[in-house]
């Protein structure tokens, strides 16, 4: 019996040996994925990597924000805004067709948005489409829309997935077979393994893009991602998950890393409605307990921007605000006692991802040495979203907001999780959002990222880097992301 | 033999009926909102009602539950809340990925188990029985998932003989062997470490019989009285062991296809439980119940046929 088994296993090994990775394909590439969607479209889920795969490469959406944050023309080729700010007229490009030969006109806009709006509507960003009154089609080439109060975000909101234009026909199916306007159409999914885009031959600007073929590989171990990268499976890992890993690739001439910004703050949130941190002094203290220079070391293996408040440091508004409670344990154990909650015990319900694992561990330490009692639980995030964030049974967390302009958090009132309730501060996002001029309303966000770091609402740690391992030869990649998705129309491949 | 038969189905369906209570309130009374998990953060009120009411979250709890029942006994089980397409079409992309590794790792755990262990039971107290010995108490201490990351290192990495882990899909038979040569031997070496030793301790019990004896001195070989006489007499302990590492296998499965990131049952009811999605959830819990459940009424077959005694008691 072993002698047969012997027989039969060398041909496999033979097998094995002689066939080794194939040579990547120059007008080909194969990306990593670390989180796996379980549905193809992003005006019915929330999925971070269905926008990084799809947005602005499958869909797309009237405007789109450049890698900079600039809003720039998309499916609407130009914009009209009237004196009072409140009427847009779009002009939409002419001639695009939808990958299953539709053709695109002002009826899509149409369906898409009322889609969104209407009162079955599961669109996971809903509220962004609240100030709009009326959409008309003037014609096929031109729609109207009409709001009810000036939103300053609203081109920029037009350029997300949520908003993506889709088709009626084809509009109850993109959950598994996606039909959009963009550059890559769908070539194949199969779920949990791999997701296969070609190149839109029909697209308006085709000449513009440079891949034929992008084959997304789902890969959700870390070292399961790094292994792959190794081994030259993988041409792009754009959202790579351990900073710990990078420097064996950094120290490689194969690949390229790269360490970008995104749109996600990271705090060590503080239940504000709750004692003690409804009381100012308690939460100041703790901004003063924590070394965010440490926790960037031991989080992020040091690869992460500390921030002061709630407002991206590659933003145009940005005012560095990580000095206003230098860390001092002394001062910090001086003002816990003041407060009265010397040797209380706090506990820190932390979601399951490293960033928020790891950081826990440290600022439970630094909270240790000012005096107080941390307890660290880490749970998992079914339970993170129930008992965290739906019912606010909390009293620290740390949670990373990866929204853009997503300071309006603290203007959501006393039912979100923050549990911050603060007239003089909505009154202050309402003048932001409503804030036409971009000079003005930068002064406004900057007064705002004062006023949350003076009232110390929450210990804001650092940003959320964009990490990214690339071969050398793929070009093209953002280096930092503005928004959820990743445009693949410039990125090429030379093998 | 037909009543024996009787009570095993009765048996059966009381397990998954018990299995399908305790799924279905696990699932409902852990923390968790489907909806809130799909539309994430930003997601306002209205939109997360809507959501609940079209995944049916609105319905009572006993409604829901017999629904469920009375669906599934009718072959329908639901529709997946994060995937939006049947339960039975995702386990069905799934299954032949799950089972096929299961099967090569059972095949493979049975080879090495029973030559190591047979072997060492040879060598009684010699080199090769200690050698064995240690390996497999390596083998036992080793984690699976932690063994699949050193083979992944040295055959994918460095040695570059075999892919680092996806499944190419039986289209390509070649390719498809190869995508499951490391997670199948990740899976059996854990495993025939235990069935190894459980192999050697029962062989060597058998080999203290009189009738070992008998066989040696009638003039067989030592390798056919092994073979022949030894390992039949041994086979009850060890196939009570492989019915609980077939179980362990299915469910080992979760681990190794997500290090190989191998689209099978295991990475999805992984998925499933971390996105609540409770149909889901709650089919592939059952399915895994039924396995476990065969796996060990097989066990209970066998035994009749290797020891006919055991049949006038069954």
């Amino acid at each position: 019996m072993s002698g047969h088994l012997k027989n039969s296993t060398l041909p496999i090994l033979a097998l094995t040996l002689g066939l080794g990775a194939f040579a990547a394909n120059a007008d080909t590439i194969r990306v990593g994925m670390q989180q796996e969607p379980t549905s193809l479209d992003p005006t019915t889920d929330a999925t971070a990597s269905i926008d990084s795969m799809l947005t602005m490469n499958v869909f797309e959406s009237l405007t789109v924000v450049a890698e900079n944050g600039e809003v720039k023309p998309n499916l609407a080729t130009s914009w009209d805004v009237s004196e009072d700010g409140l009427t847009y007229t779009f002009q939409l490009a002419s001639g695009v067709k939808f990958h299953d030969g539709s053709d695109f006109d002002a009826e899509d806009v149409l369906f898409s948005f009322n889609r969104a709006m209407a009162e079955d509507s599961v669109n996971p960003s809903k509220g962004i489409f609240k100030p709009i009154e009326k959409i008309t089609a003037i014609d096929p080439q031109t729609v109207e829309i009409k709001l009810t109060n000036k939103d300053a975000f609203f081109l920029f909101n037009m350029g997300q997935g949520d908003s993506s234009i889709v088709a009626a026909e084809t509009a109850d199916t993109n959950n598994t077979n996606p039909i959009g306007t963009g550059p890559f159409k769908l070539d194949s999914w199969t779920r949990g393994d791999k997701l296969t885009l070609v190149k839109n031959t029909d697209y308006r600007d085709a000449d513009a893009v440079a891949l034929d073929k992008v084959e997304f590989r789902f890969i959700s171990d870390a070292a399961a991602a790094t292994a792959a990268m190794m081994a030259e499976e993988l041409d792009a890992f754009p959202g790579f998950p351990a900073p710990e890993l990078l420097p064996q690739f950094e120290a490689d001439p194969r690949f390229r890393v790269n360490i970008g910004s995104t749109e996600g703050e990271v705090i060590l949130a503080m239940n504000n409605a709750k004692p003690p941190f409804d009381n100012i002094e308690v939460r100041r203290a703790v901004s003063t307990a924590i070394n965010r220079e440490e926790i960037i070391e031991g989080a992020m293996y040091g690869q992460a921007v500390p921030i002061g408040s709630f407002y991206p440091p590659h933003g145009t508004a940005y005012v560095d605000l990580t000095g206003a409670y230098p860390h001092d344990t002394e001062k910090a154990k001086e003002m816990f006692t003041e407060a009265g909650v010397a040797g209380t015990t706090m506990t820190l319900r932390v979601p399951p991802f490293p960033y928020a694992m790891r950081s826990a561990e440290i600022i439970q330490a630094e909270l240790s040495a000012a005096g107080i009692d941390a307890k660290v639980e880490n749970v998992e995030w079914g339970f993170w979203l129930e008992e965290v964030y739906k019912k606010k049974n909390y009293d620290m967390t740390i949670i990373a907001h990866t929204s853009p302009n997503d300071m309006g958090n603290f203007a959501r009132g006393p039912d979100y999780f923050y549990g911050y309730d603060d007239e003089k501060f909505t009154a202050l996002w309402d003048a932001i959002r409503t804030e036409a001029d971009p000079a003005k309303r930068d002064d406004l966000l900057k007064e705002g990222q004062q006023y949350l770091s003076d009232q110390a609402v929450h210990g804001f740690l650092f940003q959320m880097p964009l990490l990214g391992v690339f071969r050398t030869g793929v070009e093209g990649y953002w280096a930092s992301s503005p928004v959820l998705y990743m445009p693949l129309k410039g990125v090429s491949n030379a093998g | 033999m037909g009543y024996f038969l009787i009570r095993r189905t009765v048996g059966f369906v009381l397990t998954l009926l018990a299995v399908s209570v305790v799924v279905f309130a696990v699932m409902n009374v852990l923390p968790g909102d489907p909806a809130l998990t799909i539309l994430g953060l930003d997601a306002t009120e209205d939109a997360l009602d809507a959501l609940r009411e079209q995944l049916g979250l609105n319905q009572p709890l006993l409604t829901r539950y017999f629904l469920w029942i009375w669906n599934a006994v009718q072959g329908d089980f639901g529709i997946s809340h994060s995937f939006r397409v049947p339960v039975s079409t995702l386990i069905g992309e799934r299954l032949p990925m799950t089972i096929s590794l299961a099967v090569a790792g059972m095949f493979f755990t049975l080879i090495i188990a029973l030559t190591l262990g047979i072997g060492a039971a040879a060598r009684h107290r010699k080199f090769g029985d200690w050698g064995v010995m240690l390996i497999s108490q390596l083998g036992i201490a080793i984690p699976a998932f932690w063994l699949s990351i050193l083979l992944v290192m040295l055959f994918a990495v460095k040695l570059r003989w075999l892919p680092p882990g996806g499944f190419a899909g039986w289209s390509d038979p070649v390719a498809a062997m190869r995508s499951l040569i490391l997670p199948t031997i990740s899976l059996a070496l854990v495993q025939s470490a235990v069935l190894a030793r459980v192999t050697r301790s029962s062989a060597l019990e058998v080999m203290r019989q009189d009738f070992v004896r008998t066989a040696r001195a009638s003039g067989l070989s030592r390798r056919r009285v092994l073979w022949r006489h030894v390992l039949p007499n041994a086979l009850v302990p060890i196939v009570t062991i492989v019915g609980m590492q077939f179980a362990a296998l299915v469910t080992g499965t979760i681990v190794i296809e997500n290090v190989f990131y191998l689209p099978g049952l295991g990475r999805l009811i992984f998925q499933s439980i971390a996105n609540r999605d409770l149909p889901t959830v709650q089919a592939l819990v059952m399915l895994f119940a039924a396995i476990v459940v065969t796996a060990n009424f097989i066990v209970d077959l066998l035994y009749v046929v290797i020891d006919p005694r055991l049949k006038a008691r069954a």
